[in-house]
């Protein structure tokens, strides 16, 4: 297996037929509709007997056309459907669509508007993680977990209710900034379910960490070397379990990470069980950034949350019905905001691994090209490498240990 | 940056590139498209880029050549990026394939193939990614209008062909 093309195409003359021990192949199809497939993902599988000779992941049944839509609506008008990419951390979508129109524009970001994505940023960063311990536990049996996640969940999404209005899908983030200042009670509660956090993941991990059936199912199986992963282009967690000391937020450090003090888990084997304790070590890193985070905004208070550059960030409202200029401002970013002309890539540490935007403009207001990096799709595409020769049970490991998203992957 | 396109042109040292400087400031080469795979071949075993970021395309329809081909490359090693280009003329673009490379790239040039209708030379089982299989038009090109080519008809004659439709893997495997 590993590095060659040879792994995409199922060769029948590979499997010896007149062995006794091995009957007739059997064709199984898994998905689209399938609760373990997290979405509309189907899996082509070839079984011999229990042992599963072939999967080939079939992908594009939630396919929007999101970057067609993006050429057609315009660079502003995108930005709500970055949330409908990966749907559970709308918000790290945003920053990272932002940051790179950001780029391109030569925007600077003010130092407040910041501390509130990063704090955005790992809100998001823990809802992803605690989807995917929820979703894969309850895949393998664990039921309780399910329920200890999505309560979590279910009071990060007050929180987020609280600051920005909306439960899910919260388009937030703008061009310079952030649309509102994070208000001082908001904060306050903020501060009260981070402190309370940590002991949660305790709580997840006297479920899981040492619990034999979890630790069997997960244990040796889907194993990536850091070899395998570079050349398969996995990033995140994927490929920091497999030893490799990667992160976007120290290596190349945006929206002031490199003011924060955390540190990069690894694992040592690459396998499914490393992959779920590089998540759970995340979140603790997560919850030491969102204390940070929160301290720092704590002295910030009353700084500025959105640029002040009239070309691409909508002046104030009580400003609009009191002066012409700020009139003129509004209406032309409105209908038609553009963005110097050139190319842009920017991109963040997602919690499924590096999610970037590549953005080409003409200089009009409508975009030539926006392409979305999504590390989704490399996780599904790493399917096919680790479940040649594993066992059919297998599979609920694996796929739940590379987390995807099927509105990311299909866009 | 400057260390790492100086790398890059140790790197290619004898082959034809032209170094230029995007907005973003990220190390850019633009090369022919018959110097693709020798470019590639030493960008990975010479320089150090050990994972591809994406492949993609740009449709610069009506100017010609129509497409220009983007790569994008990451060394985890050095931890640089860098990005190449090259034009591809139409209405069928042939670029050479990286999947003998860097293996991950296969979805990626896929999707490339896809939405842009840019043909990979030499990949192993170059199909359709996100669009159904029969789809006959490359949606992300310029002329391609964005509420799509006669809609209703796809539906109508994908709805009998899914109904007809054979077992999933052909009669060569079972």
């Amino acid at each position: 297996m590993t590095t060659t093309a040879k792994t995409f195409e199922f060769s029948p003359g590979a499997i010896d037929r007149d062995d006794p021990l091995h009957g007739e192949l059997m064709n199984l199809n898994m998905g689209p509709q399938h609760p373990a497939t997290h979405g509309v993902l189907r899996i082509k599988v070839v079984l011999d007997g229990e042992t599963m000779k072939y999967a080939e992941p079939v992908v594009g049944f939630l396919h929007r056309g999101k970057e067609k839509t993006c050429e057609t609506l315009g660079w502003r008008k995108f930005f709500v459907h970055t949330d409908r990419l990966d749907y559970v951390q709308p918000l790290m979508n945003n920053v990272s669509y932002a940051l790179a129109l950001e780029k391109l524009a030569g925007l600077t970001v003010p130092e407040r508007a910041q501390e509130i994505r990063v704090l955005l940023m790992e809100f998001s960063r823990i809802m992803s993680h605690l989807i995917y311990l929820g979703t894969t536990a309850i895949d393998l049996g664990a039921v309780t977990m399910f329920f200890f996640t999505f309560s979590e969940r279910e009071k990060l999404y007050t929180l987020l209710d609280a600051y920005t209005g909306h439960r899910m899908n919260n388009t937030y983030v703008r061009i310079g900034g952030v649309y509102a200042d994070v208000d001082e009670r908001v904060e306050r509660a903020m501060r009260v379910w981070v402190d309370q956090f940590a002991a949660k993941i305790d709580e997840f991990e006297k479920m899981l960490t040492g619990n034999r059936i979890w630790y069997d199912r997960n244990r040796d199986i889907g194993v990536l070397t850091p070899e395998q992963c570079k050349a398969w282009s996995l990033t995140g967690p994927n490929l920091r379990s497999s030893g490799v000391e990667w992160d976007l937020r120290k290596k190349q450090p945006y929206s002031g990470y490199e003011n924060y003090d955390f540190d990069i888990p690894v694992g040592t084997k690459g396998d499914c069980y490393d992959r779920y304790a590089v998540r759970i070590e995340e979140m603790r890193q997560s919850v030491r950034i969102l204390g940070q985070a929160l301290d720092k905004l704590a002295k910030s208070r009353g700084g500025e949350y959105l640029a002040e550059d009239r070309r691409y960030v909508l002046p104030p409202k009580g400003l609009v019905h009191t002066s012409m200029e700020e009139l003129i401002h509004q209406f032309k970013i409105v209908t038609d905001m553009s963005l110097p002309k050139g190319e842009a890539y920017h991109a963040v540490e997602s919690s499924k691994g590096e999610l970037g935007f590549y953005v080409v403009s003409d200089g009009t207001s409508h975009p030539v090209r926006c392409h979305i990096r999504a590390p989704g799709l490399m996780n599904v595409q790493a399917i096919q490498l680790l479940m040649v020769d594993r066992l059919f049970s297998d599979t609920v490991s694996i796929i739940g240990s590379l987390d995807f998203v099927m509105g990311e992957v299909d866009r | 940056m400057s260390s790492t396109i100086e790398r890059i042109q140790e790197g290619l040292k004898g082959l034809n590139f032209q170094v230029e400087t995007p907005r973003d400031g990220l190390p850019q080469i633009r090369v022919g498209v018959a110097d693709v795979k020798a470019v590639m071949t030493r960008l990975r075993d010479a320089c150090g880029f050990d994972t591809n970021t994406f492949v993609t395309a740009v449709d610069r329809h009506p100017s010609e050549p129509r497409y220009d081909m983007c790569w994008q490359f990451l060394s985890v090693e050095h931890n640089d990026r860098m990005r190449v280009h090259a034009l591809v003329a139409g209405p069928e673009p042939h670029v050479p394939t990286i999947t003998d490379l860097w293996p991950g790239t296969a979805y990626s040039e896929r999707e490339c193939f896809d939405m842009f209708g840019v043909v990979f030379d030499g990949h192993v089982g170059l199909k359709r990614l996100l669009m159904p299989e029969d789809y006959e038009h490359f949606p992300l090109r310029k002329d391609f209008p964005h509420q799509g080519i006669e809609p209703d008809r796809l539906y109508r004659e994908w709805d009998r062909k899914r109904r007809e439709r054979e077992p999933m893997i052909e009669e060569s495997t079972s």
